[in-house]
Order: C-alpha cells, then sequence, then structure tokens
C-alpha cells in the first residue's frame, strides 16, 4: 500500500500559495475579471463577494473532483454548471438573509458567479482531474488570489474615491479636507477599475520578469 | 416603436455591457488579438443574445416571477420561484448555444468553422448570464422590448470588441513597456475606451 501523503505537503501548500502571486486568477490567468471590476467601487462589497466565491469555487472544486470518475465527458459542462449554480443559489439565499443591504448593492453580479471563468477554469482544469482534498486547497488558494486583488483595487477605489474605508471618513478624520483635498470621483466610476488592474499588473510584471508576455 | 427604438440604442451605448458593466470581460480579453476572430465572436454573441433574453422573458413572466403560474390554476396566486432563474437561466443558455449550434453546424459549415471554439464558449460568457438577469431586474413591459435589449446588448459588445481587436492591431507596432505588453496596456485601453462611452452617460431616452 502506498504512503498516504500529509495533508499540508509542500506540493499542497504550494496549491494554496502559488495563486496569491505567480499564478493569480486575475492578473496571469486572465479569469473572472468581470465582477472582480464591477464590484470594487466600495471595499465592503468587495470582501462580500471574495468570500461568496470563496464558499462557491472550494464547495463546487470538492463536488466535482468527488463525481470526477462519473461524469460523462460529453455533458460535463452542464454538469458543472448546474453544481456551481445550485451553489450561488444558496450563497445568494443566505445574502438576502443575513446581509441585504450588500446584497442589493451587489446585484446580478451574486448570480454571475456561475459564469465567472474563475470557477468553471478552475473545474476544467484542476478538479476534474485531481482529488478532492488538493482540489479543495486549489479553491480556496485561487479564490484568495481573486480575493486579493478585489480587496486591493476595492481600498484605492474607495480610499481616493470617496475618502472612505468601509464606511468610515478616514480622510476627514486626518484633516485632508481641511487643507484643499478634494475627492477624486473619477475613481468610482467603471473605467477607472480597469486602469488600476492595468496598474497592479503591471507592478507585477516588473517586479517577477518570467510574467512578461510579447 | 420609439420606446423600442430608444431601448435597442440605449442598450448599445449607455448600458454597454462591456464598458458600464464590465460583462462578457473574459473573452473580451481573451478573443480580442485579431480583427477576424473577434467579429466572429460578436456575431455569435449578438445571436445568442437575440435568442436567450426573449426566451428567459417567457420563463421568468409566466413560471417563475411571482403570480406568474395563474394561467395554470388561481391557487398558485402566491407562488414565487424567482429563486430558480439562476439555474433555469443557466440551463436555457447551455441548451440554446447547444442548438444553435448544431443548427449552424447543419446550414452553414463555413459559418460554423469561422466561429470554431468561441460558440461553446458563449455559455460561459457573462454578458450572456449578464443580459437575462438585466432583463429581469429591469422589468420590461413585453417581449418585443426584452428582444431590442437583447439584440441591442449583442451589438454593444460586438463593437466593443471589434473596437479593442482593431487596436490591439495597431499597438503591436508601438513601444510599450514590457512589463505593460500583452495584458497590461489592454486593461488600459479598455479603461479609455470606456471613458470615451461615458459621454453617452448624459443623453436621456
Amino acid at each position: 500500500m502506498k504512503d498516504r501523503e500529509p495533508l499540508f505537503s509542500s506540493k499542497n501548500m504550494k496549491l494554496l500559495t502559488n495563486p496569491l502571486n505567480e499564478d493569480n486568477p486575475i492578473t496571469v490567468q486572465v479569469l473572472g475579471i468581470c465582477s472582480a471590476l464591477a464590484i470594487t467601487a466600495k471595499l465592503e462589497p468587495a470582501i462580500v463577494m471574495s468570500f461568496s466565491v470563496l464558499a462557491v469555487l472550494s464547495v463546487s472544486n470538492v463536488v466535482i473532483s468527488m463525481l470526477r470518475n462519473y461524469i460523462p465527458p460529453r455533458i460535463r459542462i452542464i454538469v458543472q454548471l448546474t453544481v456551481i449554480a445550485a451553489m450561488v443559489i444558496l450563497v445568494d439565499q443566505v445574502l438576502k438573509a443575513y446581509a441585504y443591504e450588500v446584497s442589493k448593492q451587489l446585484s446580478v453580479f451574486v448570480g454571475l458567479i456561475i459564469t465567472n471563468c474563475i470557477i468553471m477554469g478552475r473545474l476544467e482544469a484542476f478538479a476534474m482531474i485531481n482529488k478532492p482534498w488538493p482540489a479543495f486547497l486549489d479553491g480556496v488558494g485561487n479564490s484568495a488570489g481573486y480575493g486579493v486583488i478585489l480587496v486591493i483595487v476595492a481600498f484605492f477605489r474607495e480610499l481616493f474615491g470617496s475618502g472612505e474605508l468601509l464606511g468610515f471618513p478616514v480622510f476627514e478624520k486626518i484633516g485632508l479636507y481641511s487643507i484643499g483635498y478634494e475627492n477624486n470621483g473619477m475613481m468610482i466610476l467603471p473605467p477607472m477599475a480597469l486602469m488600476v488592474v492595468g496598474i497592479i499588473i503591471w507592478i507585477q510584471r516588473s517586479r517577477k520578469r518570467e510574467l512578461i508576455e510579447d | 416603436m420609439e420606446n423600442l427604438i430608444s431601448i435597442f440604442i440605449k442598450s448599445i451605448f449607455v448600458d454597454n455591457m462591456v464598458f458600464a458593466y464590465f460583462l462578457g470581460m473574459c473573452s473580451y480579453l481573451a478573443v480580442s488579438k485579431t480583427v477576424k476572430t473577434s467579429v466572429g465572436l460578436g456575431i455569435a454573441v449578438i445571436f445568442v443574445l437575440g435568442i436567450t433574453v426573449p426566451i428567459d422573458y417567457l420563463i421568468h413572466n409566466f413560471l417563475l416571477k411571482k403570480g406568474a403560474l395563474v394561467w395554470v390554476s388561481e391557487s398558485f396566486m402566491d407562488v414565487d420561484l424567482s429563486f430558480l432563474s439562476f439555474i433555469m437561466f443557466i440551463a436555457v443558455i447551455a441548451s440554446m448555444v447547444q442548438l444553435v449550434e448544431m443548427i449552424i453546424e447543419k446550414f452553414s459549415p463555413t459559418l460554423y468553422i469561422s466561429l470554431g471554439i468561441f460558440l461553446p464558449l458563449i455559455a460561459v460568457n457573462c454578458a450572456i448570464l449578464g443580459g437575462s438577469l438585466f432583463m429581469q431586474q429591469r422589468e420590461y413591459q413585453n417581449i418585443a422590448e426584452a428582444t431590442s435589449f437583447g439584440l441591442g446588448s449583442g451589438l454593444g459588445f460586438f463593437l466593443a470588441i471589434v473596437g479593442i481587436a482593431a487596436i490591439r492591431e495597431k499597438i503591436r507596432y508601438s513601444n510599450v513597456p514590457a512589463p505593460l505588453r500583452g495584458l497590461g496596456i489592454t486593461f488600459i485601453i479598455t479603461g479609455l475606451m470606456g471613458i470615451a462611452f461615458m459621454s453617452f452617460m448624459g443623453i436621456k431616452l
């Protein structure tokens, strides 16, 4: 009998930490951009969204990975979509019950987790060919990588766009307005999300030269 | 009629899927390397949105909405199935994409070959599901309005993806800083295009 691999072997730890930087779902794999841009005008919805994706991705990764030997390849997309959609309905109902305000702000974007390419992409690329435990770690890692970018973008947009963080008036407290600072309204408009992500990609790639494409 | 035209124009320019809501970004970034392929994807999106939005409209209004089942029996007055809408919509989209794929393969093999992999990928394009969800949220009055919204959003996506593909073809000859090449510069250009499209925002239709 083969030796059992320890739960947190270095290979498994890599699954968890790689997506945070060199294999980041947003800036490197280019998955799940839509929601990352649309809900980052404020920090709170961005955090809620990250946790929703974490829940959906880790659970559906595990489910698909357990079913992987029974799914006929021809209809695998619809099976995956059904699993994801069921999970998203759960998340949506929970949000409506416990965080109604945020779920209003997120509007259609909770539903759009279904078609978030991160989820489909990871199911196809990882869960279909791996065991449940690594699939779970991969799910957690990738949604953490997604969440990190979301929180960074939302942090800058909310801070400079409305001068607040999670609704707390930071700039007013440190007295920036009294010396003539004004909020940059541009930051809360949609196009700035693209610019901020573009700049994050720029910084990341100039630190990690091997990611540069030509 | 005027109403239909204004919904159509509005969904192309003011509520552009890509620039105002960032829907369909993944395929927008992945498929916009050349104009030719992006035209193919754009047409496929118009096609699928034009079909799925009206179908989902019917499903929403005659099956899922609160009180929608009255036509079956009066006793279903209070039944509200709208929590099922995600799973219904995505099933409709996936099966419609499959159907459209088969029809195109049968009747126009050349178009089928030129669309290639994009057609099945449309099932997971957020612009398509987004179209249905916005249709549900904005409560259009009748099926004609829903159809014109679907076609308009498709056309908006088409314009956006063909525009960025044309710019990306040209930018290959420019001297972009190495770390910004590829994905980074595409994001920033999309942002600039988004700012241009925001000039439509003040227009009341």
